[in-house]
């Protein structure tokens, strides 16, 4: 920090620094060095921490910082507990995934084509995704009440379901995943959507002209021409989604909070409750360390995209 | 002929169809919001009553127990504060970054583009553990001022990224043409990159302080006194652990704080996307 103050100062201070203001080899790194150290300071010194953390005896409110080996994973890892929500992480991160790329496979061709008030239709689509995702949850969390559910109304109204046989969406196993899942597709949908429609447009016109004039199916045109078109785009909206699927709480939090008896519970969550709410930071930091394979596996595969659109 | 019309009108029914029913599945939680947020409790809480229309005569009692019996107001302005803060930080810190990764380091800058863009990946969930006694050694837990520290651990990789495409847009000739009547690189960059740099700066500002707003994770580790709270932590767990669910001003909280953001965000978000799809587009 002290050395940008220099800089800033510099052109005032006469030529004293105008050296170093001229010269890429050093005003680059002096530039860059502040939001280095920054980012290092707050997500790598952490990072760092939590790997120790997880084979330490830490705890809320003691000072000790022991090293234990593998202790908490031993201790942690053959729980039922963390069992389920290994498994539960999974399919939650992949339901929702093939869900999202999909269905926002279908809402993009849909939004490529132009029609009036389609800034509006595109506002809508977007809400979801920009609002923050704690309150969204709660609208649906009323949407889905066990009483004044209003889809139960509504099913009940064109007569699917009778009075007393309203389902109970986050009160019984598979409907509480499934409707966490719904939430976190809804929550995802929008960007994956208009990371697609992107790529869509970025295709050039002759392409389908081409398609068109030697006459392409619809359904070959997608799959031969569009589909491996945008795959790398579709692969970045892919990362995106599963690294948002596979470490997220906040859907689950707010509609279940891991219930009905962890049916629900994910690994960030029952990191949280272990960690945070339990006090048992070291086992918390078991749990969480294992989002970092995948977090590592995505970020290769984000490289070598990267690699490639450089080179090509 | 006729077969093509009824063919074609079948084609806009179909696509309309789709159009609607997703537009239909992403907005209708907020649409409900708006309902409830007006409705009296009793006409709520009866469960006979159709739940589409007003039994009732609407109310403006569920925003009066939101904004003078809550702590409401004041969530809000703790994330306005918070926003402000980080976007200014975020500002320091992103815009010379991103200009020296787009104009001054070679090779290695843009390996350095691509490492500072993936710490964005990692997620609040597996931090906010050490981050919590980190926070706590400082002495700031409760405090604003945790949020103001932590949050530009995701703001920052972000908008350098975004700023750094952004300045690679901008002409090199502006700058030579500048440094050739005398400035110094710094120079040029602080008094003629940044002041038509105006948009990119702008996108980072929303960017920046939506993902403040929509952050939960760490504002629920770090804070947990009521007066503290940021609005996207107060309202799902404050208003919601009551013995009685207050569903009218739940709904008129989390209505306010989310569609007015969405609307202005709506304007930035394609080059928000730009920043997020990287070079899968050309």
């Amino acid at each position: 920090m002290a050395t940008l103050g220099e800089d800033l100062r510099a052109p005032a201070a006469g030529r004293r620094f105008g050296f170093v203001l001229d010269r890429p080899e050093w005003l680059g790194p002096l530039m860059i060095a502040p939001a280095v150290l920054y980012i290092v300071a707050i997500v790598g010194l952490p990072f760092l921490l939590a790997l120790y953390y997880s084979v330490s005896d830490i705890s809320m409110g003691r000072r000790t910082l022991g090293f234990v080996g593998l202790r908490n994973f031993i201790s942690v890892v053959p729980t039922p507990k963390f069992q389920t929500s290994l498994q539960n992480t999974f399919v939650f991160a992949i339901v929702s995934q093939v869900l999202v790329i999909i269905l926002a496979n279908i809402l993009a061709l849909a939004l490529l084509k132009d029609f009036r008030g389609k800034w509006l239709v595109r506002l809508l689509i977007l809400l979801p995704w920009v609002a923050p995702i704690s309150l969204g949850t709660i609208g649906w969390l009323w949407i889905l009440d066990s009483i004044y559910s209003v889809i139960n109304w509504t099913l009940e109204a064109v007569g699917l379901i009778t009075a007393d046989g309203w389902p109970m969406y986050l009160g019984k196993p598979y409907l509480a995943m499934g409707s966490v899942i719904t939430v976190h597709v809804w929550r995802l949908l929008p960007l994956a959507t208009v990371i697609i429609l992107a790529g869509l447009t970025s295709i050039p016109k002759d392409i389908h002209d081409a398609a068109q004039v030697d006459g392409a199916s619809f359904w070959r045109h997608q799959f031969q021409i569009t589909v491996p078109l945008i795959r790398p785009i579709l692969l970045v909206a892919l990362l995106f989604g599963l690294v948002f699927a596979f470490t997220d709480m906040v859907v689950i939090f707010v509609l279940t909070r891991g219930g009905p008896y962890d049916t629900t519970q994910v690994l960030a969550s029952l990191a949280f409750f272990t960690g945070i709410q339990g006090g048992d930071l070291a086992e918390g930091a078991a749990i969480a360390i294992f989002l970092f394979p995948l977090l590592l596996a995505v970020a290769i595969v984000f490289l070598r995209i990267a690699r490639r659109a450089e080179v090509t | 002929m006729a077969a093509g019309t009824a063919r074609r009108w079948g084609l806009t029914l179909g696509h309309f169809g789709v159009v609607g029913l997703f537009t239909l599945f992403t907005a209708f939680p907020f649409y409900w919001m708006l309902v409830t947020t007006f409705k009296r409790t009793s006409d709520l809480l009866k469960r006979g009553n159709n739940p589409f229309v007003y039994n009732e005569a609407p109310t403006l009692e569920n925003l009066r127990v939101l904004f003078q019996e809550t702590f409401y107001v004041k969530w809000l302005v703790n994330t306005a504060l918070v926003g402000v803060a980080v976007v200014v930080i975020t500002l320091i810190l992103a815009i010379p970054a991103g200009y020296a990764l787009a104009r001054l380091t070679g090779r290695w800058g843009e390996q350095l583009g691509i490492g500072i863009f993936l710490t964005y990946l990692v997620p609040p969930t597996l931090l906010f553990i050490p981050m919590s006694r980190v926070i706590g050694d400082l002495g700031l837990q409760d405090s604003l001022w945790s949020l103001v520290l932590v949050y530009p651990s995701f703001t920052i990789p972000f908008c350098t990224w975004l700023l750094m495409g952004f300045f690679k847009a901008i002409p090199r000739d502006l700058e030579e043409a500048a440094m050739i009547d005398g400035l110094s690189r710094f120079g040029a960059f602080v008094k003629v990159v940044i002041p038509i740099s105006v948009a990119g700066v702008l996108t980072v500002v929303i960017f920046s302080f939506t993902l403040v707003m929509q952050e939960f994770v760490y504002a629920l580790t770090f804070i947990s006194s009521v007066r503290q709270m940021t609005v996207s932590v107060g309202v799902p767990t404050f208003l919601v652990h009551g013995d009685v669910y207050f569903w009218g001003s739940l709904m008129a909280g989390s209505f306010i704080a989310s569609v007015p953001i969405a609307i202005l965000y709506n304007f930035f978000v394609d080059r928000f996307i730009a920043g997020f799809t990287v070079g899968a587009i050309k």
